[in-house]
């Protein structure tokens, strides 16, 4: 059908974006890895010379590193498990016949559309100031002592805070895929005696499965990279500095770019193992 | 008998599925709630629902102290021009991939959706330094080109998701009438293109309006959009929670609104087609 003048055409059409895709990520990239290569200290010297691996050395063994590779991970493996479980529950829920379906729905979906500063800062004021907060009066309702949320339990703050936002996703993601499951086969397991369990293990937790991986994975992705709710939170405090923002700390805070820029190596290879199973599913799709 | 059962069985779901969204939505509706009360009856205790002197005068001290309607504006500006240049760029793309695809098509979808998996704070600083020596740090043109950038493989994505599911034969019937390829995209594919545009533009200019890292690292004063603004509140200042009610309910009211239409786009474009 194609022939050799609409390939040419094709082909100028998709030069523009591909273009500037390609811009976007080899300048900076190259950028990244010539920096991250040097001593380089804007506010102290400038460039000083070239040093090997030093950065990558160095960024690995400071004290900061390891402390922050645990933080990101408890944070994304703190917020996937709540999501996703709390997700299927909920996606199970909605499915469900019920007066007002449509209103729910978008009472869910309504904290994705929050801006990360306001619900990172609505969070941390309104809810978990240690005396006007409402949780604190909650706690005090219960006679207990209220809990100075994002100093004493940090991480448990921003999982919360983070959660939060990531679980309508997860859960109009999960909505999307029971939808699509075969009612009639969910029928026919309860007429023939299925108890509830067994028709979730054996019939809707498999179908499942796919939109389970996607959503880990697409979540991983932006989670890994989380900023705003740890920039105006804790600032990093209280062991809440994650890689993403020991990075930004180097780079602008300390202006050590070459330190910072090794840093962001390390974190592009870290995205890319997680990207290249998504992409796996993604590519199968399109053969689809 | 059968019926009594769905019924009380529905009402069971309804009841619990309304409190369990109403719950999710609690932190949404008290921050709307506190903003109509004055900072006294905003940390009351214990704390007033609906029995208090509503008041807008938090909303004229927010626009009064800050100028929200200039962050308002640049919001709607980088938001907006980030989307709409997108778009421009990505449907001609879109539209080869779509009805003249190759060998290559699916390699260089993939591609571009790799760079979207970049992370940010990876080219921080390349970006930050490219912005001052080109004079482009706080100023929109500069965050249109960059939130532009970030968003351009979801919108080709979006768009070439929606172009496939336009009939080829539909192209191929008026080529045999003697179409013209620009009459061809003029009078039969844009109007079947249009709602899949629209969606696509919907969910970006979304994207774009939230997006914080790039708006919070590349702009001080005169750029700043809305995530600044509101990340400005983040050092207390004595009694400040009414305020700051105010200034996030204005900040995310318009994207709610937005949002609640495009719901259903929401999983196809975040997904890549992988969920549909």
């Amino acid at each position: 059908m194609a022939t050799q003048h609409s390939r040419s055409v094709a082909r100028l059409m998709m030069a523009p974006a591909v273009v500037l895709l390609l811009g976007w990520m080899l300048v900076p990239l190259t950028m990244t890895l010539y920096f991250s290569f040097k001593k380089y200290l804007p506010l102290r010297g400038g460039d000083l010379g070239w040093v090997g691996l030093d950065n990558y050395v160095r960024f690995v063994s400071s004290s900061s590193f390891w402390p922050a590779v645990q933080a990101t991970l408890v944070i994304v493996g703190g917020v996937l498990v709540i999501t996703v479980v709390l997700g299927i529950l909920l996606a199970m829920l909605l499915d469900q016949p019920m007066w007002g379906q449509g209103v729910v729905r978008i009472l869910v979906i309504a904290p994705f559309f929050v801006m990360p500063t306001v619900s990172a800062l609505v969070w941390k004021n309104m809810f978990m100031d240690p005396v006007n907060g409402l949780l604190a009066h909650l706690w005090r309702f219960f006679g207990a002592e209220p809990v100075s949320w994002l100093s004493e339990a940090s991480m448990t703050s921003i999982i919360m805070i983070v959660s939060w936002q990531w679980l309508p996703f997860a859960t109009l993601i999960l909505l999307t895929a029971i939808q699509s499951l075969d009612s009639e086969q969910l029928e026919a397991a309860e007429m023939d005696g299925a108890p509830v369990l067994k028709r979730f293990y054996h019939i809707i937790l498999p179908h499942l499965s796919r939109a389970i991986t996607i959503v880990i994975l697409i979540q991983t992705i932006f989670l890994l990279s989380i900023f705003a709710e740890i920039f105006v939170t804790t600032g990093g405090a209280f062991g809440t500095r994650t890689l993403t923002y020991l990075i930004f700390q180097r780079v602008l805070e300390s202006q050590n770019v070459g330190l910072g820029s090794a840093g962001g190596v390390y974190a592009i290879i870290l995205a890319n193992i997680v990207a290249i199973f998504l992409m796996r599913i993604v590519g199968k799709n399109l053969d689809a | 008998m059968a019926r009594t059962v769905t019924t009380r069985r529905k009402s069971f779901n309804t009841a619990l599925a309304w409190a369990v969204g109403l719950l999710i939505f609690f932190p949404i509706l008290w921050t709307i709630l506190t903003s109509f009360k004055t900072e006294a009856q905003a940390i009351a205790s214990p704390p007033l629902f609906l029995n208090f002197n509503w008041t807008l005068e938090n909303y004229a001290i927010v626009q009064e102290r800050s100028d929200y309607m200039r962050f308002l504006w640049n919001s709607v500006i980088i938001a907006g021009g980030s989307t709409v240049l997108g778009v421009i760029i990505a449907v001609p793309a879109a539209w080869a991939m779509a009805f003249v695809p190759s060998k290559r098509t699916k390699d260089i979808l993939l591609w571009m959706l790799s760079t979207k998996m970049l992370p940010a704070v990876g080219v921080l600083y390349p970006i930050y330094l490219l912005f001052i020596r080109l004079g482009l740090l706080d100023t929109r043109g500069g965050l249109v080109v960059v939130l532009m950038l970030i968003n351009l493989p979801i919108i080709v994505w979006m768009l070439y998701t929606y172009f496939r599911e336009i009939p080829g034969e539909i192209l191929e019937a008026a080529r045999m009438d003697g179409a013209t390829l620009k009459e061809e995209i003029l009078y039969v594919l844009t109007p079947m293109a249009i709602p899949g545009i629209a969606s696509t533009v919907l969910l970006n200019f979304i994207l774009a309006w939230n997006e914080a890292f790039w708006t919070l690292n590349l702009t001080a004063v005169d750029a700043a959009p809305l995530t600044a603004f509101i990340a400005s509140y983040s050092s207390p200042e004595g009694l400040f929670f009414a305020k700051l009610s105010a200034a996030s309910t204005m900040a995310i009211a318009p994207i709610l609104i937005l949002g609640w239409f495009s719901q259903k786009q929401l999983v196809r474009g975040l997904t890549f087609g992988a969920v549909k």
